[in-house]
């Protein structure tokens, strides 16, 4: 990915993920969301991992936010900065945001600089490529994910049988 | 240069053939369903006022959409303009380009240029109109919220979560398929199709896969969200649902998109289920019967025979669809749910594991 074609997504990107917070009504920081989640998979075409942006507009924009929009219609949820002041969430809000800048700047430092230089290995981010990789190298964390949601499914049926 | 000429040149093709045949569709509807239902259906707006019958294809083909887009657009006092305004579109656009990735034939080849027709050949295609069907989702939910009227908004709870449910049963039972042939290129998928089953059947995916086909033809008319599951709209009890508060080109969008929905489905049937724009017995320079006999055919009418065949088996599977939409009465909301989740979702999880089973066993 070139200079021009970073900027061109990066600076419409981090405006539309800054109005997700910005905007006072849920609905619209929804949307706000879903959009970005949109451009961040059309980031994922520009690098080449096709299957990781298909996924990512099936799983999240698709599906988890269509779900979280059903909540927001379904309760009604109005506008209501006040709330979000006096129950602290805004201090834990800013703890959240510190640690995860000191793990990307973690991450900054960890990487290689000359990464991007090197060229792509072939079949880079295809179905097969990424599958193999995932049965292989990543199996372990593969299986965990897998007994994460399972659990996750489990608990939400215990929780709808009450 | 060239090569993006005829990329362009594929893409708008497509596009405008799936817009046409929705309009098309809208004729089959309205007079198959009057002929349905012995009634004489449209009948006005001729112009060969002569003949003894009238087949109302100018009513609806021409007459209704001109009506239809010149029509008052109405925005509800207290609703949301931008997102009244948006919905249709958004609902729309998704459905609109996902027919690119479905091959409608092999290569065409025109002064020894080897043309692959097929829009956009991507590594991911059925993932890829996957993502563009859950997209469309937001048509539906945000109408219904932004029309400012509890009709609506029920109608685009209940779409939202019909549709949530019928994908995943959508998508599991092309599994199976994407097992059975191993790519989840939809070319690919085509071409692998076109061998034979001990010489003598055709090895479509039918045969390999025929439960995850009732599957798909389910889920997938659930998805355009049309009679029998239609309760986004139902009639009866949200006097039209998501869209009650619509009218005009906005409406008849959200019209146009299920109409599209189905050839969407019709178009992953055949490619995935009934060989794509494959013919019996027919190679790339000809006929070969498996009795022995052959018959040579130029390269170009082959490949005329192969889109031929994929838009009968397509406009097949749209006629089947209505058909089915002016056979079957409406689900109750449980039945519908209780389909998706106890049925259809046991169903299709089945159908991939016996699949990977015996793929794991016999090879």
């Amino acid at each position: 990915m070139d200079f021009v074609t970073f900027f061109a997504l990066a600076i419409p990107l981090v405006i539309i993920a800054a109005m997700v917070i910005a905007h006072p009504s849920p609905i619209y920081s929804a949307l706000f969301l879903v959009l970005t989640l949109f451009l961040l998979a059309v980031y994922f075409l520009f690098l080449d991992a096709h299957l990781v942006a298909a996924l990512q507009i099936i799983v999240y924009a698709g599906a988890i936010m269509v779900l979280f929009l059903f909540v927001i219609m379904l309760l009604n949820l109005q506008s209501d900065p006040q709330r979000l002041h006096q129950q602290g969430l805004g201090r834990i809000a800013i703890i959240g945001g510190v640690v995860l800048v000191a793990e990307l700047l973690l991450l900054l430092q960890r990487s290689s600089s000359g990464a991007a230089d090197t060229p792509l290995p072939d079949k880079f981010g295809t179905v097969e490529a990424l599958g193999t990789q995932l049965f292989t190298t990543y199996l372990l964390p593969f299986e965990v994910t897998g007994i994460l949601l399972l659990v996750a499914v489990v608990g939400a049926v215990v929780l709808a049988k009450r | 240069m060239t090569d993006f000429i005829i990329t362009l040149t594929l893409t708008i093709l497509t596009i405008v053939m799936v817009l046409n045949l929705g309009v098309m569709l809208l004729w089959v509807e309205r007079k198959g369903s009057a002929i349905l239902q012995d009634r004489i259906g449209a009948n006005r707006a001729a112009i060969f006022g002569k003949l003894p019958f009238n087949l109302g294809i100018v009513n609806t083909m021409i007459a209704d959409p001109i009506k239809l887009f010149t029509k008052e657009d109405f925005v509800p006092l207290g609703a949301d303009k931008l997102l009244h305004t948006l919905a249709p579109v958004i609902g729309l656009l998704p459905l609109l380009v996902t027919f690119i990735v479905i091959p409608f034939g092999d290569i065409l080849v025109i002064g020894g240029r080897e043309i692959r027709l097929q829009a956009a050949n991507l590594n991911v295609g059925i993932l890829y109109v996957l993502a563009m069907v859950s997209l469309s989702v937001y048509g539906v939910v945000l109408g219904g919220w932004a029309s400012n009227n509890r009709w609506s908004l029920l109608g685009g709870i209940r779409g939202a979560a019909q549709m949530i449910s019928y994908e995943i049963p959508l998508g599991l039972s092309l599994i199976g398929i994407v097992l059975t042939f191993g790519s989840l290129d939809l070319q690919e998928i085509a071409r692998a199709q076109g061998q034979l089953i001990g010489g003598w059947i055709p090895a479509w995916g039918i045969f390999y896969q025929p439960l995850a086909f009732l599957i798909f033809l389910a889920a997938g008319i659930a998805e355009s969200k049309r009679i029998p599951f239609d309760l986004p709209e139902a009639e009866s009890e949200l006097i039209s649902g998501y869209f009650t508060e619509y009218s005009g080109s906005k409406q008849s969008m959200f019209m146009l998109g299920d109409f599209i929905e189905a050839i969407i489905v019709a178009g992953l049937i055949t490619t995935l289920f009934f060989g794509g724009w494959q013919v019996p017995f027919l190679l790339r320079d000809g006929f070969h019967f498996p009795w022995g006999g052959t018959l040579a055919l130029p390269s170009l009418l082959v490949t005329l025979l192969q889109v031929g065949s994929f838009s009968i088996k397509v406009i097949f599977f749209c006629w089947l669809q209505i058909m089915i939409r002016w056979t079957l009465p409406r689900f109750r909301y449980d039945q519908l749910i209780n389909l998706g989740w106890k049925i259809l979702l046991p169903l299709s999880l089945f159908n991939v594991m016996a699949t990977a089973l015996v793929i794991i066993l016999f090879e």
